[in-house]
C-alpha cells in the first residue's frame, strides 16, 4: 500500500485536492482509502463518503492534534492494508506551524494556497519544509505575477520539494499531482519509522488541565518569552 | 550564477546588498543574522542549538539545501532563458469517443492562436494537456512537443521552466502593496534587474486603457481594466513562460489590439479560447474543438482578415461612445 501524508493549514484546499487527486486515481483503477484527522470536528468524511470513498475520522480533542496523529497513525496503515488499498491517504490540518506529521520513507504532501499571502512559506515550518510535494491551490482567481512570487517563496523556504500548481474545483493539475502519489513509497507498517522532525515538546501544568494564571502554576516545560 | 561555496565566503553585509534572494531564503528558514561581518559560514557555524531545535534546522542540511536553491535558479539568470522554446507541437491523440485526432500542429513564438468551440467541446483539456507537456498520460492521449521532442519529467514541475502563463477574466491582484513595489517584488523573484522595469511595464499597461496610474498606486485600488492592463504588461516583460493562455479577456475594457500586440512583440506564443470576433480574427489561426478533438485548423485568410479591418473601424466607434459617455456628453449620432 502506498501512504501520502497530506498536511495544510484549514482552508487551504486539502479535500478538494484530494477529491480531484483519487478520481485520477481511480481512473487507473486502483482503490483508495482515508484517514482524516481533525481537532473538534469535521465535515469532509461525509464529502469523501459522497464520493463513494472509504473514511475514517480521528478527532484529537482536548489532546495536541499531532502528538494524536503520530500515535495513531500506525493503526491507521493497518487498517488500510487489511482493507486491501492501493492508496491510503491521511489528511490533517496543520493547526500549529512547528508541526508537521510526515515520516522518513512516506510521500510527504503540503497543501497551501495563493491567497494566504506571500508571507505564508516562510511562516509554515516543517510543514512545509518537510514536504517533498508543495501543492499550490486558488492560483486561478490571483495574478500570474502573484503565483509566480509566491512559487518562489516557496522555493526559498523548501528548495528540494516539487511544486504542483492545482485548481481543487476544476481539477486542473490533479492528474499531475497524481503521477506523483503513484511515485510513492510502499508502507505496510510505520511501526519502528520515524518522523522527518521532532513534534513541539508539550509537557507543562497546562497540559494536564490547568487552567490558572501565574508563575506559581506554571510546572514542566515552561519557555520564556524575551520581551 | 555564484556557487555555494562562493556565497558560504561571502559577508552577511555583502549578501543583503548584492544577494537578496539568498537573505530571503535565510528568513525563509527564520535566519535574520544580525552580524554584518560574519562570512554566511561562521554564521550558520554559530546558530545556537536551541533556535535549530525551534525552526527545524540542520546545519548541513541547510547549505544542502541552500545550494539546490541556488543551482534552480540558474535557469531564471536575468531574463535569458536558458531554455529556449523555438516551438510547440501538438500532436493528436483521440476524441471523445476514441476516434483518433489527426492533427500535428506547430505553433511558433510571436504567433496567436485561438480555440474555439461549444462548452464542454474540450478547450480547456486542450489548454490543461500543453500545461502539462501531456506525453499520451492523459484522456486525450495528445503528445505536446518543445523544439520537437520531449523536454523531460523534471520540467513539469520546474517553476523556473514552466512553459505556460495563464490570464483569465477571474483573476485579480491581491497583494496589499503598491504597484511600484510589487513589480520590484516580481522582477526580484525571477532574478532581474529592476532599473528600467518598473517604469516600461506601468508605461506599458497605462497605454492599454484610458485612464492612467502610477508606480505609488495601491494595486488593490486598480480599475478591471487597469489591473487586466498591468497583468499582460507584467506577463510580456517578466513571465519567463514562453506560452502565454489566455481565457476571455473581451469585456476586460483594454485596448486588446495592443495587449496582444505587446505580447506578440515579446515573442510569446498567445493561445486563447475566445468567442470575441475581434480577437478570433486577430489570431493567426483559430483551432476548432469538437467532442474532445481538434476538428479544424483555420488560418486567418486575407478574407478574414479584411473583416477584421471593419471590425476594428466598429470598435473605435465603439471606443470613441465610451469616451464621449464618459466625459458627459450627449450622444446624438455615432460620429464624433
Ligand atoms: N479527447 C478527449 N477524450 C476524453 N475526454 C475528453 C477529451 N477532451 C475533453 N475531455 C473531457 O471532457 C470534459 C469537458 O472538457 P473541457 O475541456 O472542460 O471543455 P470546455 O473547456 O471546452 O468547456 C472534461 O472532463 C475533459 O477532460
Ligand atoms: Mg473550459
Amino acid at each position: 500500500m502506498r501512504l501520502v501524508t497530506v498536511s495544510g493549514p484549514p482552508s487551504s484546499g486539502k479535500t478538494a485536492v484530494l477529491l480531484n487527486v483519487i478520481r485520477e486515481l481511480r481512473k487507473t483503477g486502483k482503490t483508495v482509502g482515508v484517514v482524516k484527522f481533525d481537532c473538534l470536528s469535521t465535515e469532509d468524511d461525509r464529502v469523501y463518503a459522497s464520493l463513494g470513498v472509504t473514511v475514517r475520522v480521528g478527532l484529537s480533542g482536548n489532546l495536541c492534534p499531532d502528538h494524536y496523529f503520530v500515535c495513531n497513525i500506525d493503526e491507521c496503515v493497518a487498517w488500510g492494508v487489511a482493507q486491501g488499498f492501493d492508496y491510503l491517504l491521511s489528511e490533517s490540518a496543520g493547526l500549529c506551524n512547528r508541526c508537521a506529521p510526515h515520516a522518513k520513507g512516506v510521500l510527504a504532501v503540503c497543501v497551501i494556497d495563493n491567497l494566504m499571502g506571500l508571507n505564508t512559506p516562510k511562516k509554515i515550518g516543517p510543514m512545509l519544509k518537510f514536504a517533498d510535494v508543495v501543492v499550490v491551490t486558488k492560483g486561478d482567481i490571483v495574478s500570474q505575477a502573484e503565483r509566480e512570487v509566491f512559487a518562489f517563496k516557496v522555493r526559498q523556504a523548501n528548495p528540494r520539494a516539487k511544486i504542483a500548481q492545482v485548481n481543487g474545483i476544476t481539477g486542473q493539475g490533479a492528474h499531475g499531482l497524481a503521477t506523483l502519489f503513484a511515485g510513492a513509497p510502499e508502507t505496510s507498517s510505520l511501526n519502528g519509522g520515524s518522523l522527518r522532525f521532532t513534534m513541539p515538546a508539550a509537557l507543562c501544568s497546562y497540559c494536564l488541565g490547568e487552567t490558572k494564571i501565574g508563575a506559581d502554576y506554571q510546572t514542566g516545560n515552561i519557555k520564556r518569552i524575551k520581551v | 550564477m555564484v556557487p555555494v561555496e562562493e556565497i558560504l565566503k561571502t559577508r552577511m553585509a555583502d549578501i543583503r546588498k548584492n544577494h537578496p534572494e539568498v537573505s530571503g531564503f535565510l528568513e525563509s528558514h527564520g535566519l535574520i543574522p544580525d552580524d554584518d561581518r560574519l562570512a554566511l559560514a561562521d554564521y550558520i557555524a554559530r546558530i545556537p542549538d536551541e533556535d535549530c531545535q525551534d525552526y527545524g534546522l540542520d546545519k548541513a542540511d541547510l547549505i544542502d539545501a541552500l545550494g539546490t536553491f541556488l543551482e534552480g535558479l540558474e535557469g531564471l539568470t536575468d531574463g535569458r532563458q536558458t531554455f529556449d522554446v523555438r516551438s510547440v507541437s501538438i500532436i493528436g491523440g483521440t476524441d471523445k469517443s476514441g476516434r483518433p485526432e489527426k492533427i500535428n500542429l506547430t505553433l511558433l513564438p510571436g504567433t496567436i492562436t485561438s480555440i474555439v468551440g461549444p462548452t464542454g467541446s474540450g478547450k480547456s483539456r486542450l489548454l490543461g494537456d500543453i500545461e502539462w507537456m501531456a506525453q499520451g498520460d492523459t484522456p486525450t492521449g495528445r503528445r505536446i512537443l518543445v523544439n520537437g521532442m520531449f523536454p523531460g519529467e523534471d520540467l513539469r514541475f520546474s517553476i523556473e521552466h514552466k512553459l505556460v502563463a495563464q490570464l483569465s477574466q477571474n483573476m485579480n491582484f491581491v497583494v496589499d502593496t503598491e504597484v511600484g513595489a510589487f513589480i520590484a517584488m516580481h522582477a526580484a523573484s525571477r532574478m532581474r534587474i529592476t532599473d528600467h522595469i518598473v517604469a516600461d511595464i506601468i508605461a506599458q499597461a497605462n497605454g492599454m486603457t484610458g485612464e492612467t496610474f502610477d508606480a505609488d498606486t495601491p494595486i488593490t485600488a486598480l480599475s478591471g481594466g487597469q489591473s487586466r492592463a498591468l497583468m499582460i504588461a507584467d506577463t510580456a516583460f517578466l513571465s519567463t513562460s514562453p506560452i502565454v493562455l489566455i481565457d476571455e479577456i473581451e469585456n476586460a475594457g483594454i485596448d486588446r489590439t495592443r495587449a496582444l500586440e505587446l505580447l506578440v512583440k515579446k515573442e510569446k506564443i498567445v493561445i486563447m479560447a475566445t468567442h470575441d470576433p475581434l480577437l478570433a480574427l486577430m489570431a493567426d489561426r483559430r483551432l476548432v474543438i469538437q467532442n474532445g478533438a481538434i476538428e479544424r485548423v483555420i488560418e486567418t485568410s486575407a478574407r478574414e482578415k479584411a473583416v477584421l479591418v471593419e471590425l476594428e473601424k466598429m470598435d473605435a466607434v465603439m471606443q470613441r461612445l465610451r469616451l464621449r459617455l464618459r466625459a458627459g456628453e450627449e450622444i446624438e449620432g455615432l460620429g464624433s
